[in-house]
């Protein structure tokens, strides 16, 4: 691949707890070009989150990585012995993250200004003076009105779109490559929402930044990404450029998701629904993990898992039975 | 009376009185509900859409105004008029998860209120109601007896719903009743509601901040902002010639799954926030965020007027 950034290869996560193993995340693999927004789209329950904690090296007590790897940049970040080294390096400076929920990933009893200066000063070194520099232009690179005034206030003092500001500028405060942003919009009402979603877009055209972004509304998706992998049991069900998913999509899974999404621009008598719940990963069945669910579902849907296969350039789908673009 | 109204001028309710501190959480709303039909009431979170649908069921007191249902005024209906009174009018939740007491299992939750109205004296004679009852939301025989933390939100809801109708109730009050779900539950639930209204003819409140949603299940949207409406018309009128430059605004910031529509439409970045119900400002209170802000919108507030025989818009400048 030209200039591979980020490459998630065959990665298993579990988590071993006093109910059982859950297999939160199974045989997961997807790469990240540079300057490409990618998203991750999926239920509660289909191992977006986790993945992406993965990546990051945040996966906690009792979960682990039980297999698979994630390289940055062609380097492992799970094996070998400065692994653990590198993945500290390199989170926050390379690679940083936003997470979905702005009240609870500030202090509240600090200020904004001494959590950003926090993050450079201790990646960087910054002086005490550099740091505030930085923050300010921060603040304002992030549309913060009035930057100087925020820099002293706590977060309790500014709304939730605000505090999501102030969480992406932290995000960028080191000039990462990549930022992973784990449902950046979803506490947000829509209209703050739409001007996060803006915001970020004109970031990542100005300081030329991929994006990993973590959701479960594909409309969020469709405005922003450039290919899509959806997930689903903690597998990928199918992997594509953004235009073909959404127009074409091959699997039932993907299918049902489109088809049960009530549209602002539409009216449907009646919302096709995906009878059914998701799987237990306690106990995942052994072939497909959507097979219960699937009208599509055969013999061999229900026996045996579907890998991840091409059905043409950039375009991978998990399933026996996908639908063709015909 | 075949007609359900309610009538719903209310004036600064006072709902966090505190060092003569007042949120004026909802002020002078007024809308109808006609029997059978479905209003949607849309807006972004502190726009006071959960506050006046608590205030319509009387669980909250308006400071001023009237709630009128079948006609009667029953804003200050109270003891055993008010109980008489919520057999027919209920509430779904938005929290599947904290709105079933953990301790209480199906049969016993969905026969609480057909108890507490009087309708059977104990759980074993409702049995063969409440199993006929889950029937119809989707569960199984075999739930009743088990307790809400073995299911998932979307069965939950179904509990839920199936402890409002119950009663057969005329009209439901449905507060965010699918935003705690997953796309594909969902709209398992949004069907249910929908065949609910169908076979019971059950008139709903749907509150929702999800616009795709709202235009789903509504005949009428109403849009409110910062305590008031500002938009009240039928569904295609809202959502396909809307009026109100919020209503416009927060219609086109909202993503639609189609990256070709979502590339190509013109969307309208609201700047700034909503404002502060404790002061709230004395004109217009859209007037800071408005593209179309006019001198008259700051210093006067517009109030709801008819644009066509189905539409209302509080607007100076449309």
């Amino acid at each position: 691949m030209a200039d591979r950034l980020l490459e998630v290869d065959g990665l298993q996560v579990r988590f071993f707890t006093r109910r059982g193993v859950v297999h939160a995340v199974r045989d997961v693999s997807f790469g990240i070009e540079r300057d490409e927004t990618v998203g991750l789209v999926g239920e509660s329950g289909s191992g977006k989150s986790v993945t992406s904690q993965a990546i990051m090296g945040l996966v906690e007590f009792p979960g682990s990585i039980t297999a698979g790897d994630v390289r940055w940049k062609g380097q492992s970040l799970v094996h070998g012995p400065t692994a653990a080294a590198d993945i500290k390096r390199i989170r926050g400076n390379e690679v940083s993250m936003v997470f979905q929920d702005p009240m609870t990933s500030l202090n509240p009893v600090f200020t904004i200004g001494s959590q950003l200066t926090e993050v450079t000063r201790r990646h960087l070194g910054y002086s005490k003076m550099q740091a505030r520099e930085r923050a300010l232009e921060l603040l304002d690179l992030v549309d913060m009105s009035n930057p100087r005034q925020r820099f002293k206030q706590f977060p309790g003092e500014l709304s939730g779109g605000m505090r999501q500001r102030v969480l992406i500028a932290m995000a960028l405060s080191c000039e990462p490559e990549l930022l992973i942003a784990d449902e950046p919009t979803t506490a947000l009402d829509v209209t703050i929402q739409a001007q996060i979603l803006e915001l970020l877009a004109e970031l990542q055209e100005d300081l030329g930044l991929s994006v990993l972004l973590i959701t479960h509304d594909l409309g969020v998706v469709a405005g922003t990404c450039d290919r899509v992998c959806v997930m689903y049991g903690g597998r990928l069900a199918e992997v594509g450029p953004i235009d073909d998913v959404f127009e074409t999509p091959t699997h039932p899974y993907s299918r049902g998701l489109l088809n049960s999404t009530p549209r602002i621009d539409e009216v449907t008598s009646r919302l096709v629904s995906i009878d059914g719940a998701p799987p237990d990963l306690v106990a995942p069945p052994i072939g497909c993990p959507f097979a219960a669910r699937c009208e599509a579902c055969s013999d061999r849907c229900i026996s045996e898992m579907p890998e991840l296969a091409t059905i043409e350039k950039g375009r991978d789908v998990a399933c026996w039975h996908p639908f063709t673009a015909s | 009376m075949d007609h359900l109204t309610i009538h719903f001028p209310v004036g600064r309710s006072r709902l966090l009185g505190r060092q003569q501190q007042v949120v004026h959480a909802v002020e002078d709303v007024s809308f109808s509900i006609n029997r059978g039909e479905t209003l949607g009431l849309a807006g972004e979170s502190g726009s006071g859409k959960t506050t006046t649908g608590r205030a319509i069921l009387r669980r909250i007191d308006p400071k001023r105004g009237t709630i009128r249902f079948r006609g009667r005024d029953i804003t200050q209906s109270s003891g055993q008029a008010l109980r008489h009174l919520r057999r027919h009018m209920q509430l779904v939740f938005q929290d599947p998860y904290a709105s079933l007491n953990p301790r209480m299992n199906v049969l016993d939750l969905v026969a609480e209120p057909l108890i507490v109205h009087g309708i059977y004296n104990s759980t074993d004679d409702a049995r063969e109601y409440v199993l006929e009852l889950l029937e119809q939301c989707g569960l199984s025989a075999d739930t009743a007896d088990r307790f809400p933390h073995a299911f998932s939100g979307g069965q939950r809801q179904r509990i839920g719903i199936a402890r409002a109708i119950g009663l057969r109730p005329e009209f439901i009050v449905a507060d965010e009743p699918v935003s705690a779900l997953d796309v594909s539950i969902r709209a398992q639930v949004v069907n249910l509601l929908q065949d609910l209204q169908d076979e019971l003819g059950i008139t709903y409140l749907f509150i929702a901040h999800d616009l795709s949603v709202v235009r789903h299940i509504s005949n009428r949207v109403a849009i409110m902002y910062a305590g008031q409406i500002v938009e009240i018309a039928d569904r295609d009128t809202i959502y396909e010639r809307p009026l109100h430059p919020y209503t416009e605004a927060l219609l086109s910031s909202i993503p639609v799954p189609n990256p070709q529509l979502q590339r190509d439409r013109r969307r309208i970045v609201l700047s700034g926030e909503i404002p502060d119900t404790l002061e709230p400002p004395s004109g217009c209170r859209f007037a800071s965020r408005c593209p179309l802000v006019e001198e008259r919108c700051h210093v006067e507030m517009p109030s709801l007027s008819p644009r066509s025989e189905t539409h209302d818009a509080a607007c100076w400048v449309r």
